[in-house]
């Protein structure tokens, strides 16, 4: 059996950032499995740009922003397998991959760094009544097609859900020639950045409906149409507002959900908000030595932030098979999240193993204006933070120090919360 | 006078701003929280610019398109012309990140680059 200290899966922005850092910080054999015929991921296929404000300081197209890891990843020399699909991670470590040259491959791992990656949301997963003609894709499948298979999909589409994949092939299918009619929402606000709904919907006088979204599907081999309605405050179509619009293409752009099957295969515990692992402050999973970032852990919206997570992901992985990630039997305190806020990532730290700093990432339930971020150390609130507006769609972090932690030796649980003052 | 709406795009607030201008020149801006709504709403009322990205289709590579991008950004009333014109094109492999793929694209001055290696078929 092959033997490797880290085996990183998924070699999309967060297994590269992982593997790269797991080296710098002294790992010496890692390997990484890539299940696409390249590395580099969903970002192949985001020729948009945008990437990379915060890393590189300037903005990269998706491609552009992969091949910077990639090089550096080849400079370091670590070992890939591309075209290869891990089936099964066992508890023991020993990770089950498949590809066409090798057949089926088992590797003994000392760490494995978890980094698949999200799926989107599917049309069976909304329960849209009608029949099932060709014409529905997922905003990335019509993606992948348009940009890197170089097909069109379709002519007139209609498109729910305005998170940024939905808005950006709004754009992208304008240009190559299609008539984007209309995107649906059906919250009463977008998902989406700001600068998309600007940028590729008002550029193109595309409508945005909010608090709308598709109550039939028209169509029997080919999609010929689907009807709109708008949404009451509990999401339950109103009878008489439908509106029929007939189209060739329906994308759905309505969700991401993290790749986890190979996590709970293993016993990997998963956050029921995030559907990704609960993670300490080293983003290492219940399973000890099993550490997991990126989208696969909770879905992010800037790379930026993904690659920068999966480096801490992968420096903890050498940390750990180097022997120097030795856990002191510490107390373990819980990041409870709060009124307004969804979920926290890491959801416990251990203040005597943590380094210096940890960040704290979590999203909140609604837009907020004027509000406050708040922590408390048990009843006592040690952090409030202005915010002029916070947004479901934008992830939001806070620091916490190892010193601040170490000075509440008594400290039971730490609350993340929105206050309004 | 001429009274122009917008959406600031700086930060997930939205602001709505309202421009007025007098003979193409900006008088005010209204609506903003902060200084960067102010600078937004100025250079998009009187030159917007977008950087367009795209892909152009690839003759004897392992994949059958490019994803290339306009170097710099380009007046937003080019982005069709600019879009049409990478249509019509074809080149052959190998590409590679950086590569010019078009000059002076619909007369904007700026070149066209690839963004992403596309090797040749061996």
């Amino acid at each position: 059996m092959e033997q490797y200290d880290i085996v990183i899966i998924g070699g999309g922005p967060a297994g590269l950032a992982a593997a790269i850092s797991a080296k710098k910080n002294g790992a010496a054999s890692i390997l990484l499995l890539e299940r696409d015929k390249e590395l580099g991921g969903i970002l192949n296929q985001c020729i948009h740009n945008g990437f990379g404000l915060h890393t590189f300081k300037e903005e990269l197209t998706g491609p552009e922003y992969a091949e910077r890891f990639v090089v550096q990843l080849k400079e370091l020399s670590i070992a890939y397998k591309l075209n290869t699909m891990v089936i099964h991670v066992g508890k023991d470590k020993v990770v089950t991959a498949v590809n066409g040259e090798e057949g089926l491959l088992e590797i003994q791992a000392k760490a494995i760094v978890l980094a698949m990656g999200c799926r989107e949301r599917a049309r069976g997963a909304l329960a849209i009544p009608g029949y099932r003609p060709a014409g529905i894709f997922s905003a990335g499948t019509a993606q992948r097609l348009i940009n890197i298979e170089g097909y069109l999909p379709g002519r007139e589409v209609v498109i729910l859900g305005s998170g940024d994949i939905g808005l950006i092939m709004a754009r992208r299918m304008t240009l190559e020639g299609a008539k984007v009619k209309v995107v649906a929402e059906l919250m009463p606000y977008s998902g989406g950045l700001k600068r998309n709904i600007v940028q590729c919907l008002e550029d193109y006088n595309i409508p945005l409906k909010l608090s709308h979204t598709v109550v039939d599907i028209k169509g029997k081999e080919r999609l010929e149409g689907v009807t709109l309605a708008a949404v009451d405050g509990r999401r339950k179509p109103i009878p008489g507002t439908e509106e029929f619009y007939s189209c060739d293409t329906l994308l759905l752009s309505v969700g991401l959900i993290p790749e986890n099957e190979l996590s709970e295969e293993m016993g990997v515990e998963l956050n029921s908000i995030t559907s990704g692992p609960r993670v300490n402050e080293c983003l290492e999973t219940n399973v000890e030595g099993v550490f997991a970032c990126g989208n696969v852990l909770h879905v992010h919206d800037l790379v930026d932030f993904v690659s920068e997570e999966a480096a801490e992901a992968g420096k903890h992985a050498a940390f750990y098979v180097m022997g120097s990630g030795e856990r002191s039997v510490d107390r373990e305190i819980p990041l409870l999240a709060d009124r307004g806020v969804r979920y926290t990532v890491p959801e416990v730290v251990h203040p005597s193993d943590m380094e210096k700093a940890v960040t704290v990432r979590f999203r909140v339930s609604d837009v907020y204006r004027g509000c406050y971020i708040s922590v408390y150390f048990d009843e006592e609130r040690v952090l409030h933070k202005k915010r002029q507006i916070v947004a479901p769609g934008e992830m939001e972090a806070i620091t916490l120090t190892r010193e601040q932690l170490l000075a509440y030796p008594e400290l039971k649980q730490i609350v993340v919360k929105m206050e309004e003052r | 006078m001429e009274e122009r709406n917008l959406i600031c795009i700086g930060c997930p607030m939205g602001c709505h701003l309202t421009v007025e201008i007098k003979d193409g020149t900006v008088v005010s801006v209204s609506g903003n929280t902060c200084k960067r709504g102010d600078s937004y709403a100025r250079s998009e009322v009187t030159a917007p610019v977008r950087v367009v990205t795209s892909t152009v289709k690839v003759l004897c590579g392992k994949a059958r398109v490019v994803s290339v991008k306009t170097k710099k950004d380009i007046p937003k009333e080019k982005i069709v012309a600019c879009v049409e014109a990478l249509k019509k094109l074809q080149i052959e492999a190998p590409v590679h990140i950086g590569d010019v793929i078009a000059t002076n694209i619909a007369d904007t001055g700026v070149d066209v680059v690839a963004t992403k290696n596309v090797e040749a078929l061996s």
